[in-house]
């Protein structure tokens, strides 16, 4: 139960009702401090860098597709980087490479995700008029966005952004002489990834704070929908594995610039040894790795939780298994941070450590085999509608369970030898990871549109969008997997260079196809979004009949989320279709001595406590 | 042709969707109340039997789709197996792929299967279930002793795999570099490699991977920047090492790969069972060639850096090693490079050189290891 500051619209109402009419466009819509425009601004500029990730992963794919092509008519974007002859330079090709993983992984699946539906959802969920410091919100977005705007501009420096791949592994990335995208490109991004990560922890310590600090009456934790327990969980996630990649990225920058040896060592390069000696490249990938691994955790768990909200929603159905959910999330959680060196077996790394880490990675589909099936199981004999969110969501059930049964083999250390760095991993990693967490978010904006803007998106679009995107990412991904077990590496500009990797040309260009129209079917998506924003089909208060507490706000929730008092909560969020009760759902906030006809029988025994529940004073002396 | 199928598909799909929409619309009628339909806009609207039945429609295309393209495609994948690890970690990889396929097909069976079997219709009644503990603990044991079994069959032949290489194992010293591999072998007068140090390296001074010359065990030594060899059946342990950045040993048909890092020397030892002869002969190919590629961004030719592998039969292999100039003999000058204590023991290399070596020019060497890629590069 919360027992510290909460907002309490008595003493505080008038006062910033006041507040909001004094507030001016800067202050209201850019410098802003509410968490509804905060996550705006975080998804709006997601959206921009996913339509950048994705135009650069089109370039790529037609230089893999296609390695005759002429790519003359790109010149006019991308200028020198197509050489004479309508080539594309194969050092841009691999910052391509980079900045896609970088902006991917980071500016949309973290960024826009995370900061989206953290920002948005949690005060709406557990109650509470905004995040427990508004001040650090805005702070967090805005050094987001000055990294963002470093890591833009990076794209434009003459020797091309970074070109190390994301991992941005040394002595590749450290030495200048190595690779141009080494040098100011490099730079620039690890300015912008030390900003992004300070942004992220403000962020994340925001979260956890709230969720702690500030539910409503009766919000107890075990009536948190599952969406906030995600949110939580990646916030600590995130907590305690960003400063980690921020030590790397220190350590990184000192060796760059300063002439340290934390990562380098033994090394001749055109023509000259350098003096460096007793780092080693291993303990950078031990540190990148210790957030990296957690990162495709705190990508994924926000995109499960809003899918949990999502597919019991419209199942009108119970999420089966609340607590198992918990638990597992949680198991998920605390082995996310014990599993990163499997990226590393074939480092030289001792082999004994391989043993631990190959144990430990498989015990880590055990909680993510329960996830699936319980969502599937809460389908099962639900009333399933298919609004655009649950299709988008059923199809993250479907890639996680794809895409996670082949982190089975590559977490099999003696089974990653030959996969290795492959595009069995590159399939693998954008099915479990990549498509699911982009389903997720975009499953994210459909179904919680209306509280954001107001107004309904067009389903029809949305539906055209769901089907084109669905097969689309299996037919990009799927034939992925057969060319990474025919050996063919990551990362290469071209693969005819070797007898081994010269077949399959077939389904190289195949997946470059696909891969174009799933990513400009995306404008199907934009075009609404944009659309619907200004003129879309006006929202009622809760169109999805939704039991969760941001749909008892007003349809366009104002500064402090509900004019009045805030609801207080008294049953769990699943309450779709009880027995007995006149609607197929029943809201968090509805008393159960409101429902007689469909209370269960521990339930009866809560009436007694519910005067109690409103009773709960908060101690509004201690200042939000 | 998979182009074709694939647009085929899609075509299906769409086919199937808008068919199914419009004999929706006709059957449904506008008979719905209008005024609920406005309060309450999440409602199942006219395409939500054609989503569920879509869904489904996708799943069963989809079956038939991954058999058929899995029966094309899959002779070439895990190219040939050419090392007795790998037959081993061969035989698990599809053991573990059968696991997972079975686990694909029922899981995502169940999923599309409900998807479409519980679309909404206004007259079924959901059930309301919150929980089952048993099915819970089902669900966990079951993935959780599959996990094991995998587990511990990995775990085993991944420790073999990682064990120390036998005594009699022929050692091969293979440096990455910026780009492309150099391979020496400890010669065949007293089969000991020479000193290296990374402070001698110089590419002008004919000693790239950094020989120290001042130890005798190095007067023997040979070098190859194209080719390397290596006997069937008899272990190999490769000294793995790069001098700039990182770099990955990863010769495919051996299933060997290991990262190369600089001032870190790593190793993976192996036996090959099948030379090259054999190798042609099975798959047909008179042309074929074991090849090692770079699997760890090293820069712009990352792509390029190919070196040939060529399995002898163990004869033939020590005739080949027999046959190599030792460094000393292909590059006089390097005798400058020794000390003058030693100088008459390197001698013999010198003139047991009087045969003229070739210099191989390094543009050459240059387009071999990039093959047809070099006309990109340029």
């Amino acid at each position: 139960m919360s027992v510290v500051s909460q907002v309490e619209v008595d003493t505080h109402g008038d006062h910033s009702h006041e507040e909001h009419h004094e507030l001016g466009f800067i202050r209201k819509y850019i410098f802003s401090e509410d968490h509804k425009v905060i996550a705006k601004q975080y998804l709006i500029s997601g959206i921009v860098w996913a339509v950048i990730g994705a135009l650069m992963s089109v370039v790529f794919r037609l230089q893999l597709g296609f390695p005759d092509l002429d790519m003359s008519w790109l010149k006019p974007i991308l200028g020198e980087w197509i050489n004479e002859s309508g080539k594309l330079d194969p050092n841009f090709y691999l910052a391509l490479v980079t900045m896609h993983g970088t902006i991917m992984v980071f500016f949309v699946l973290t960024a826009g995700l995370s900061g989206t539906f953290s920002n948005f959802l949690i005060p709406l969920q557990i109650g509470a008029r905004d995040m427990a410091s508004g001040f650090m919100n805005m702070l967090s977005y805005w050094i987001f966005f000055l990294s963002s705007l470093i890591m833009f501009i990076s794209l434009f420096v003459k020797t091309g952004p970074a070109g190390g791949s994301w991992v941005i592994y040394p002595p590749l990335s450290a030495l200048k002489q190595a690779n141009p995208g080494s040098g100011d490109g490099m730079t620039l991004w690890l300015v912008a990834m030390a900003l992004f990560i300070v942004s992220s922890l403000l962020g994340g310590i925001n979260y956890v704070t709230t969720v702690i600090n500030l539910r409503t009456k009766g919000m107890s934790m075990d009536k948190l929908p599952l969406t906030i327990w995600a949110f939580t969980f990646t916030a600590i996630l995130g907590i305690l594995s960003f400063p980690v990649l921020l030590s790397a990225a220190l350590l990184l920058i000192f060796d760059r610039s300063f002439g340290t040896s934390f990562f380098l060592s033994d090394i001749y390069i055109n023509g000259q040894a350098l003096p460096n000696q007793g780092g080693s490249p291993i303990l950078f990938q031990h540190l990148f790795w210790f957030l990296g691994h957690p990162e495709v955790y705190i990508v994924i768990l926000p995109a499960l939780g809003l899918t949990s909200e999502i597919i019991a929603t419209n199942s009108r159905k119970p999420i089966f298994g609340y607590k198992a959910m918990i638990f597992s999330m949680a198991g998920i959680m605390f082995l996310a941070f014990i599993v990163w060196a499997h990226h590393m077996f074939v480092t030289g790394m001792n082999p004994f450590l391989g043993s631990v880490f190959m144990l430990l990675t498989l015990i880590i589909a055990v909680p993510s085999a329960v996830k699936g099936f319980n969502y599937i199981t809460t389908l099962w004999k639900g009333n399933i509608i298919f609004t655009p969110a649950m299709l988008f969501a059923i199809g993250l059930v479907s890639f996680f369970i794809s895409g996670g049964l082949t982190g089975i083999i590559l977490g099999n250390s003696a089974l990653d030898i030959q996969l290795h760095d492959t595009y069995f991993v590159v399939a693998h990693f954008h099915l479990v990871m990549g498509s699911a967490a982009f389903f997720g978010m975009i499953a994210g904006v459909y179904h919680w549109f209306p509280k954001m803007f107001g107004r309904m998106m067009n389903n029809t679009l949305g539906y055209i969008h769901f089907w084109i995107t669905f097969i689309g990412v299996y037919l990009v991904f799927f034939p992925m997997h057969y060319i990474g077990i025919a050996g063919f590496p990551r990362r290469y500009y071209q693969w005819s260079g070797f007898e081994t990797f010269n077949t399959y040309m077939d389904l190289n260009a195949f997946i470059t196809i696909a891969a174009i129209i799933t990513v400009f079917a995306q404008i199907v998506f934009i075009s609404n979004f944009v659309y619907s924003i200004f003129k879309g089909k006006l929202a009622p208060e809760n169109p999805w009949k939704s039991n969760t507490l941001e749909w008892t706000t007003p349809v366009n929730p104002g500064h402090g989320n509900w004019p009045g008092e805030i609801p207080t909560v008294y049953r769990w969020p699943y309450d779709y279709s009880k027995p007995g009760a006149p609607d197929d759902f029943i809201p968090q906030n509805v008393p159960f001595s409101a429902t007689p006809e469909s209370n269960l029988p521990e339930e009866n025994e809560l009436i007694a406590k519910e005067q109690q529940i409103q009773s709960i004073k908060y101690d509004t002396s201690i200042h939000d | 042709m998979t182009i074709l199928i694939a647009i085929l598909s899609i075509l299906f799909i769409v086919l199937t969707f808008m068919v199914v929409s419009k004999t929706q619309s006709i059957l449904k009628g506008l008979d719905k109340s209008k005024k609920e339909e406005e309060t309450y806009l999440g409602a199942a609207d006219k395409y939500n039997d054609a989503n569920g039945i879509g869904l489904f429609a996708f799943w069963l295309i989809s079956i038939v789709g991954i058999i058929w393209s899995f029966m094309v495609y899959k002779k070439d994948f895990l190219p040939e197996a050419a090392s007795e690890h790998g037959k081993v970690t061969d035989y698990w990889f599809w053991v573990s792929m059968i696991v997972i396929m079975i686990g694909f097909f029922v899981v995502n069976t169940f999923l599309f299967l409900f998807s479409y079997l519980y679309r909404h219709n206004k007259n079924r009644k959901v059930t309301f279930y919150t929980h089952n503990n048993n099915l819970e603990v089902i669900w966990t044991t079951v993935p959780a002793v599959i996990m094991a079994g995998l587990v511990f069959s990995g775990l085993r032949v991944w420790t073999k795999i990682t064990s120390e290489a036998p005594a009699n194992a022929e050692q091969i010293d293979i440096m990455g570099k910026q780009f492309g591999w150099t391979v020496r072998y400890a010669g065949v007068d007293n089969n000991e490699f020479g000193k290296y140090n990374f402070k001698l390296m110089d590419d002008a001074g004919g000693n790239p991977m950094g020989i120290d010359f001042s130890d005798p065990n190095s007067f023997d030594d040979f070098s190859n920047a194209s080719e390397m060899h290596i006997p069937k059946g008899k272990p190999v342990l490769l000294k793995i090492r790069a001098r700039d950045v990182l770099h990955s040993v990863f010769i495919p048909h051996m299933r060997v790969k290991m990262d190369a890092v600089p001032g870190m020397p790593t190793k993976f030892w192996f036996v090959a069972d099948k030379s090259t002869a054999d190798m042609r002969a099975e798959l047909g190919k008179p042309e074929f060639n074991y090849e090692i590629a770079c699997t760890e961004i090293c820069g712009r030719s990352h792509f390029g850096m190919k070196l040939l592998l060529v399995v002898d039969e163990p004869a033939d292999y020590e005739k080949w090693k027999k046959s190599q100039k030792p460094m000393l003999t292909e590059n006089p000058d390097l005798l400058n490079k020794v000390p003058d204590n030693l100088k008459a023991k390197a001698q013999k290399y010198i003139d047991g050189g009087e045969v003229a070596v070739e210099e191989v020019p390094a543009e050459v060497v240059a387009s071999n290891v990039l093959g047809n890629s070099s006309k990109v590069l340029k």
